[in-house]
C-alpha cells in the first residue's frame, strides 16, 4: 500500500468538507465540516513530512490544530449567540451583514 | 580738462532730446499736484467735504503754474535744446523690454500741457458754481483732479507704454465721471458702453506696443521713431492701423464712436473737459506722435484720412437731428475731431494744422459745453432745445460767449474756428489727385453741415418764443461760472489768430512734426479761393439753418420727420447695429457657453462621476449576505488559482 | 539672527503648524483668544518672511538660497531638502502677507451654531494650510514636494466641507476627488521619475534631477503627470470645473486660501517643476498648452459675463486669469515667465479683494445672487470703492501690478506665438465686461430695498482688505521691485528649457534717451 493513499483520503474529506460548508444551513454542521477540511489538509500535510523525510509538514500540522482549537473556542461561541438572539441555528438566516 | 562732466558725445544723438536738467526737472511737478489732490480727496473721505473744491482746483491751477513756468523757460532757449525728458524711474527692465517712467516735455506736449491744465483749471473753477448743490462735490473733483493727472501723463510719457498707461487712466476718469450719476441706470450704462468701446480701442494700443517691441525691441518714441525706417512697410502698416484703432478708441471716431453720444450722461463740466477738449482728442495726439510712423506706412496714412472724413460727416449729419443740446454739442465734437483726425492722416503737412485745430477746438468747444451747462443750470437741468427759446435777454452773459463760441467753430472770420479749420480744408485740397479733391469736397461739405446745425442749435436755444417748462425761471449763472466761460470766449476769439500769425505754432511745433513742406505741394486751388469756397458753403449753412428754425415754429414735440431724419436722431442706427451685430450674439453665446460649461464640461465630470457610482452600486448586489455564497466564490477562486498555477506549470 | 545656519525656512513653516495645533486646543468658549492667537501667530509669520526677504541675495535669485537639508529615507532617494530662489521666494511672501488677511477678514464669518463645528477649527485649519503651502514653495526635494502637495488638501477639505455653504459637502468632494485624481498621475510620475532619474540617496533632489538626461518617450509620459496633476490644481481649461464649485461654496476666506494661494502651485509647479525637470517634453507639449491656455482665457471670461453668483463669477475669472499665467509659461520668454511669477502674486492680490469683498457683500444681504443688489454704492461708498479698485485691479487696469504682469505675458507671447498673443488679448475686453456689468448691477442704479439697511465697511474689514489694494498699486507703479527678483530665476528656469527669447527683427540701437 503507497503512501499516496493517504494523500487521496485527504482530497476526498477535503471534497466532503468543501461539500458540507456549501450544502448544509446548519451551523453546526458547517462548522464540523470546516474542522474535517482542517483535519484532512492535516493528514496531507503529515503524509508529505513521510514522503520527504522531514519535519516540515508536521509543524504546520500542530500549527493547524492550534489555530483549529482556537477557531472551535471563537465559533461555538458565536453559533450559541446567535442562537441565543435569533432562535436558529441557519447560517441563512443570519444574512443582515450585506449591500 | 577743463569740462571734467561734459556729456560725452551729445552732439551725436539723432534727434534733439536732452536730459531734463534746470527748470525743466520741475516737470514732475505738474503730475504730482493733481495726483495729490486726487489722494487727499479720495482717502480723506468726507473730512474733506467741506474744502474739496477748493483743493481740487488748487491741484489743477498749481499744476497751470508750474506749465506756464516750463513754457517761459523752454521758449527761452534754442531751438534744438527745447525738448527735455525727465527720468523718474525704471518700471519694468526684463530682458530687452525695458521701460522707464520717464517725462518727455517737448514742443508738442507742452502745447497738450498748456491746454489741459488751463483749460483744465477753468473748468475747475466753472464745478464749484455747478457742481455746488450736489453732495458728493468732493468726490467729483477728485476724479477731475485724477483725470487731469492721467491726461498730463498721456502726453507726457516718452514711451508708448507710459502713454498706456495715461491712455487707460483717462479711459477711468472719463467711465468715473460718465457714471458720476449712477444711481440713474442708464447713466450707469453710459458709463460702461464708454469704457468698453475705449476698451475695444485699447486692444489696439497693447498690440501695437507689443508688436513694436518685438519688431524693435523697444518701445520708447526715440528709440522706435529711430530705427522705424528699418523696418517693412506691411509691420510699420500694421502698427500704424493698431494704432489708429487705439485712437478710434479714444476719440471716438468710426467704428467705436457710438459711446461718445451716451457720454453726455456726465455732469457737463465733464462733457466740456473730457468728452470736448481733452481726452477725446488723445488719439488725435497718438498719431501726431507716431507721425515718424506713419510717414513709413502711406496706407495706413490714408485710412487715417478716410476714417477723419467719414467721421466728419458722420457725426455731422448725426448733429443736424439732434435735440438734445449736448448731443447735439457732442455729435458736433465727433465731427470736428473727424477734421482733426482727417489732418493728421495728411502726413507732415497736416500734423502741425491737426494740432492748431485742436487748440481752437478746446477753447471754443469748451465754451460751448460750458454754456450749454449753464442754460442746463438756468432750466432745471431741462436738455431739450425744443423747451428752449429766446433765452437770450434771460442770460445775457451765457448768449454772447456761446455765441462767439458758435461763430467760432462755423468758421466765422477772423475767429479762432476760422483760422484752424480753413486750413484743413486748404491742406486737404493741396494733397491732389483723387484723394485730395475727394478729402478737400468732403471737409467743405462739413463745413457747411457744421454751419447747419450750429445755427439750428443758437437759434432754437437764444432766439424765437420762449418755449419753456411752466416751471422754468432762467436766470443768469454766478460769476464762478460765468469768468471761466468768458476767458473761454475771448480764447475762442483770439486764440487762432494769435497762433496763426506768421504761422507761429508751425514754427513752434516744426522740430516734432517735422516741416510744412507746403511750396512743393501740387497745386490745386489757391488758399484764397478755398477760403471764399469755405466762407460761401458756410453761409449758406447757416442761412438753411435760419430759414428753417428762425423763421418758423419750432414745434415743442418733434415731429416725426423724414427717414432721413429718425435716421439721424437715431445716430444712424449705430446702436442698434452694435447690438444685432456684438450684443445679441455675444449674449446668447455667453449664455449658451455658461450652459456648455454646467452641462457639457462640468456634465461629463459629474457623468464620470455619477458613472462610476452607478457601477459599484450595481457590483454591491454581489454581496447577499448569504455565508455560503460567499464560501461558493471562495472555494472558486481557490479553484481558479490552483488552475493557473497548474497551467503555468505545464 | 544673520547665523547662516539658521534653518529660516523649517521655523517659518513650523510656526504656523505649531499654532495650528495651540488654536485647535482652545477651549469652548475662548473662541476671540483663538482668532486673536491664529492672527497673530501669522503675523509672525510674515514678519519672519519679511526679514527673509531682506536677508535674500537679489543678485543670486536664481539660485537656491537659505538651503537645508536633511536625510529622510536615503534607501529611496528620498530627502528634506528646502530652499527659495526668486520665484518661491515671491509665492511665500503672498502666502504669509494673504494668511492674516483672510483670517482677519473671517473673524466674524464663522458663527458658533449648536452642533457646528469649532470656530478654533477653522483657525487652526487655515493656519495648517498656510504652514503646509509654505512647505510646498520651499521644498526642493520632489518626493518632499508631492507629500506637501497631497497633505495640503486635508486641511483645504475640510475648510469647504465644514464651514462652507449650502452645496458644501458636494463642493468638498468634487474638489478633493478631482485633486486627488491629479494627484495619483504625480505620484506615478514621481515614482518614474525616481525610477529613470540617477537615483541615489540624494535621488529626488530637483538639483540632482535637473539636468539629468531622461530619454524623451519616458519624459513626456512623465511630464504628463505632474502636467495634468498642476493642470487640474491651476486649473486650466477643460480641468476647471471643481473651481467655481469649491470657491463659491468655500466661506470668503477660505476661497481666498484656495483660489489666491494654494491654486498657485499648479502654476508654481509648472515653472518650477514641469520646465527644469523636463525640458524635452515641455517644449513638446507646449503647442497644446498654449491652446488650452488661450482657450481658458476667453472661455474663462466669457462664462464669467453670464454668472448670476458673485463668487462663481470671480472663480471664472480666475479660469481666465490662470489662463494667462500658464501661457506665459510655456511662451518661454523672459518677458513672459517674469509676467507669469508677477501675475500670480497679482492675480493673488485681487482675487482675494475681490472674494474678501464679495463676502461682505453676501453677510450684509444674506445672499450671492448679483440680482439680490443694487445701488449699494449709495449706502456704502468706501465698500464699493474698493470693490471697483479691487475689480479694476482683475480687469488689468494700469498703475495695478496686473497690468504689468498681464501686458509682460502677452508681450512675451507674441514674440513666439503671434495668434495665441493676439487672441489673448481680446480677453481684456471681456474682462472689461465681466467686472464692469457686475459693478454697475451690484454697486449702481436704485438703491435695492433689502440694501437700504447696509452699513460701510467696519475698520476690522478695511484693514483687511486696504493693504491688499495699496499692495496692487504699489507694485503697479514700481514693479520692479517684484521683477528685480524674479528675473535670475526666471533665467535660470529659461535656460534649464535651453529657450532664449526672440530677437526684434529690427533691433533699435540708439540707447539714448531711456538712460539705461
Amino acid at each position: 500500500m503507497g503512501v499516496q493513499n493517504y494523500l487521496y483520503l485527504s482530497a476526498i474529506l477535503f471534497t466532503i468538507g468543501a461539500a458540507g460548508v456549501l450544502l448544509r444551513r446548519n451551523a453546526i454542521v458547517v462548522f464540523m465540516c470546516v474542522e474535517l477540511m482542517l483535519n484532512a489538509t492535516n493528514l496531507a500535510f503529515v503524509t508529505f513530512a513521510r514522503i520527504h523525510g522531514n519535519l516540515d509538514g508536521q509543524i504546520i500540522a500542530f500549527f493547524v490544530m492550534v489555530v483549529a482549537a482556537a477557531e472551535v473556542v471563537v465559533g461555538l461561541a458565536i453559533i450559541v449567540t446567535i442562537f441565543r438572539t435569533r432562535r436558529s441555528t441557519s447560517v441563512d438566516d443570519a444574512n443582515l451583514l450585506k449591500y | 580738462m577743463s569740462f571734467p562732466y561734459a556729456p560725452v558725445l551729445a552732439a551725436a544723438e539723432p534727434a534733439s532730446v536732452a536730459q531734463a536738467s534746470g527748470t525743466a526737472d520741475l516737470t514732475w511737478l505738474l503730475l504730482a499736484f493733481p495726483i495729490a489732490g486726487a489722494a487727499v480727496l479720495l482717502l480723506g473721505g468726507r473730512r474733506t467735504d467741506r474744502f474739496g473744491h477748493l483743493l481740487g482746483t488748487l491741484a489743477s491751477a498749481a499744476s497751470f503754474v508750474v506749465a506756464l513756468v516750463l513754457w517761459l523757460d523752454m521758449a527761452g532757449r534754442d531751438v534744438e535744446e527745447r525738448a527735455t525728458i525727465q527720468k523718474l524711474w525704471t518700471a519694468i527692465d526684463v530682458g530687452r523690454f525695458h521701460v522707464d517712467i520717464a517725462l518727455q516735455l517737448d514742443q508738442l506736449s507742452m502745447a497738450f500741457v498748456l491746454l489741459i491744465t488751463g483749460v483744465g483749471t477753468l473748468i475747475h473753477i466753472y464745478s464749484i458754481g455747478y457742481m455746488a448743490h450736489d453732495p458728493d462735490r468732493r468726490r467729483f473733483f477728485a476724479y477731475l483732479n485724477l483725470f487731469v493727472a492721467a491726461m498730463l501723463l498721456l502726453v507726457l510719457g516718452s514711451d508708448y507704454f507710459v502713454v498706456y498707461i495715461g491712455w487707460e487712466g483717462v479711459g477711468l476718469a472719463s467711465y468715473l465721471l460718465i457714471g458720476f450719476w449712477g444711481r440713474n441706470p442708464a447713466y450707469a450704462t453710459a458709463a460702461k458702453k464708454a469704457f468698453v468701446a475705449n476698451r475695444v480701442g485699447d486692444v489696439g494700443m497693447s498690440l501695437a506696443i507689443i508688436l513694436m517691441f518685438t519688431t524693435f525691441g523697444a518701445t520708447d518714441f526715440v528709440r522706435v521713431h529711430a530705427a522705424a525706417a528699418g523696418a517693412g512697410e506691411g509691420t510699420l502698416t500694421a502698427i500704424g492701423l493698431l494704432l489708429l484703432l487705439a485712437a478710434c478708441g479714444k476719440s471716438a471716431q468710426l467704428p467705436l464712436q457710438s459711446w461718445l453720444g451716451d457720454a453726455m450722461a456726465g455732469p457737463t463740466p465733464v462733457s466740456a473737459l473730457i468728452h470736448a477738449a481733452t481726452m477725446v482728442t488723445a488719439g488725435v495726439y497718438l498719431i501726431v506722435r507716431s507721425g515718424p510712423i506713419f510717414d513709413l506706412a502711406p496706407t495706413a496714412q490714408l485710412v487715417v484720412a478716410i476714417v477723419g472724413a467719414a467721421t466728419l460727416v458722420f457725426g455731422a449729419v448725426i448733429g443736424l437731428a439732434k435735440d438734445d443740446i449736448k448731443k447735439a454739442l457732442a455729435a458736433s465734437t465727433m465731427s470736428q475731431i473727424g477734421y482733426m483726425v482727417l489732418a493728421a492722416g495728411l502726413g507732415p503737412a497736416g500734423y502741425a494744422v491737426a494740432i492748431f485745430h485742436l487748440l481752437t477746438h478746446g477753447f471754443f468747444k469748451a465754451g460751448l459745453f460750458l454754456g450749454a451747462g449753464s442754460v442746463m443750470h438756468a432750466m432745471n437741468d431741462t436738455t431739450d432745445m425744443r423747451r428752449f427759446g429766446g433765452l437770450r435777454t434771460a442770460m445775457p452773459v451765457t448768449f454772447v460767449t456761446f455765441g462767439l463760441g458758435y461763430l467760432a467753430i462755423i468758421g466765422f472770420p477772423l475767429l479762432s474756428g476760422f483760422w484752424s479749420k480753413d486750413k484743413i480744408i486748404e491742406t486737404a485740397f493741396h494733397e491732389g489727385g483723387v484723394e485730395g479733391w475727394t478729402l478737400g469736397v468732403v471737409a467743405l461739405l462739413g463745413a457747411g453741415i457744421t454751419a447747419f446745425y450750429m445755427t439750428r442749435v443758437m437759434v432754437m436755444t437764444f432766439f424765437g418764443p420762449r418755449r419753456w417748462a411752466e416751471d422754468a425761471h432762467p436766470h443768469e449763472a454766478p460769476a464762478v461760472m460765468t469768468a471761466p466761460m468768458v476767458l473761454l470766449a475771448l480764447g475762442s476769439v483770439f486764440l487762432g489768430g494769435i497762433l496763426a500769425y506768421g504761422g507761429m505754432l508751425q514754427d513752434w511745433l516744426e522740430p516734432v512734426v517735422g516741416g510744412h513742406g507746403e511750396e512743393e505741394g501740387v497745386t490745386t486751388l489757391s488758399p484764397i479761393v478755398v477760403t471764399l469756397l469755405t466762407l460761401l458753403v458756410v453761409a449758406g449753412g447757416a442761412a438753411a439753418a435760419y430759414l428753417q428754425y428762425g423763421r418758423r415754429e419750432v414745434p415743442v414735440v418733434a415731429p416725426v420727420g423724414s427717414p432721413a431724419t429718425i435716421a439721424a436722431r437715431n445716430d444712424l442706427y449705430q446702436d442698434a447695429f452694435n447690438e444685432a451685430v456684438l450684443m445679441r450674439p455675444g449674449q446668447y453665446l455667453t449664455r449658451s457657453l455658461v450652459y456648455a460649461d454646467n452641462r457639457g464640461v462640468d456634465g461629463a465630470v459629474n457623468g464620470l462621476a455619477a458613472l462610476i457610482g452607478g457601477t459599484s452600486g450595481r457590483l454591491r448586489r454581489l454581496q447577499t449576505g448569504f455565508v455560503r455564497s460567499y464560501a461558493l466564490s471562495m472555494l472558486g477562486g481557490a479553484a481558479l488559482v490552483v488552475g493557473a498555477l497548474l497551467l503555468v506549470r505545464i | 539672527m544673520t547665523d547662516p545656519e539658521f534653518p529660516w525656512l523649517s521655523v517659518i513653516g513650523a510656526v504656523p503648524l505649531v499654532g495650528s495645533v495651540a488654536v485647535a486646543s482652545v477651549p469652548r468658549g475662548r473662541e476671540l483668544l483663538a482668532k486673536q492667537l491664529a492672527v497673530g501667530v501669522s503675523l509672525v509669520v510674515l514678519a519672519l518672511v519679511v526679514a527673509l526677504g531682506v536677508q535674500f541675495d537679489t543678485d543670486e535669485a536664481g539660485a537656491f538660497q537659505f538651503t537645508e537639508y536633511h536625510k529622510w529615507v536615503p534607501e529611496f532617494g528620498v530627502s528634506y531638502a528646502l530652499g527659495v530662489d526668486g520665484i518661491a521666494l515671491v509665492l511665500l511672501a503672498l502666502v504669509a502677507l494673504l494668511t492674516p488677511v483672510c483670517l482677519l477678514a473671517s473673524w466674524n464669518d464663522i458663527t458658533e451654531a449648536p452642533g457646528a463645528r469649532r470656530v478654533q477649527t477653522f483657525f487652526a485649519l487655515m493656519l495648517a494650510v498656510e504652514g503646509i503651502l509654505v512647505g510646498v514653495f520651499a521644498a526642493t526635494d520632489v518626493f518632499l514636494f508631492y507629500v506637501l502637495f497631497e497633505a495640503v488638501l486635508i486641511p483645504m477639505y475640510f475648510i469647504i466641507g465644514g464651514f462652507g455653504g449650502a452645496q458644501r459637502s458636494y463642493a468638498a468632494v468634487k474638489f478633493l476627488i478631482y485633486s486627488l485624481l491629479g494627484g495619483l498621475l504625480m505620484l506615478a510620475s514621481v515614482i518614474g521619475l525616481y525610477v529613470a532619474g540617477p537615483g541615489g540617496e540624494t535621488g529626488f533632489l530637483r538639483s540632482t534631477l535637473e539636468g539629468a538626461s531622461i530619454d524623451p518617450t519616458t519624459q513626456r509620459w512623465l511630464f504628463l503627470g505632474f502636467f495634468i496633476a498642476f493642470a487640474i490644481k491651476a486649473p486650466l481649461w477643460p480641468l476647471h470645473t471643481w473651481l467655481p464649485d469649491a470657491a463659491s461654496e468655500a466661506p470668503p476666506g477660505g476661497a481666498v486660501m484656495l483660489v489666491g494661494v494654494l491654486d498657485k502651485i499648479g502654476t508654481f509647479g509648472m515653472i518650477a517643476y514641469c520646465l527644469p525637470l523636463f525640458p524635452d517634453a515641455s517644449v513638446w507639449a507646449r503647442p497644446v498648452v498654449v491652446v488650452l491656455c488661450v482657450v481658458g482665457v476667453i472661455y474663462g471670461a466669457l462664462v464669467a459675463i453670464g454668472q448670476a453668483d458673485l463668487m462663481r463669477l470671480i472663480a471664472y475669472t480666475s479660469v481666465s486669469h490662470f489662463g494667462f499665467i500658464a501661457l506665459g509659461i510655456f511662451a518661454m520668454t523672459s518677458q513672459g515667465q517674469a509676467g507669469s511669477t508677477l501675475y500670480m502674486l497679482s492675480h493673488g492680490f485681487s482675487t482675494a479683494a475681490l472674494f474678501l469683498l464679495a463676502g461682505m457683500l453676501a453677510a450684509r444681504r444674506g445672499s450671492r445672487r448679483i440680482a439680490d443688489f443694487g445701488g449699494v454704492q449709495r449706502v456704502a461708498p468706501v465698500l464699493a470703492g474698493l470693490f471697483l479698485m479691487a475689480g479694476l485691479s482683475s480687469l488689468a487696469l494700469p498703475g495695478f501690478s496686473s497690468f504689468v504682469s498681464e501686458f509682460l505675458v502677452l508681450a512675451g507671447t507674441y514674440g513666439r506665438y503671434t495668434v495665441a498673443a493676439i487672441v489673448a488679448t481680446l480677453g481684456i475686453v471681456l474682462a472689461a465686461l465681466y467686472i464692469l456689468i457686475v459693478y454697475q448691477r451690484v454697486m449702481t442704479g436704485p438703491v435695492a430695498k433689502a440694501v437700504e439697511g447696509f452699513r460701510d465697511l467696519r475698520p476690522r474689514e478695511l484693514w483687511s482688505v486696504a493693504p491688499v489694494i495699496a499692495l496692487l498699486l504699489a507694485l503697479g507703479v514700481a514693479p520692479q521691485l517684484a521683477l528685480d527678483v524674479i528675473n535670475p530665476a526666471v533665467d535660470r528656469t529659461l535656460q534649464s528649457v535651453n529657450q532664449g527669447d526672440p530677437q526684434p527683427d529690427v533691433p533699435a540701437t540708439a540707447e539714448q534717451g531711456s538712460g539705461r
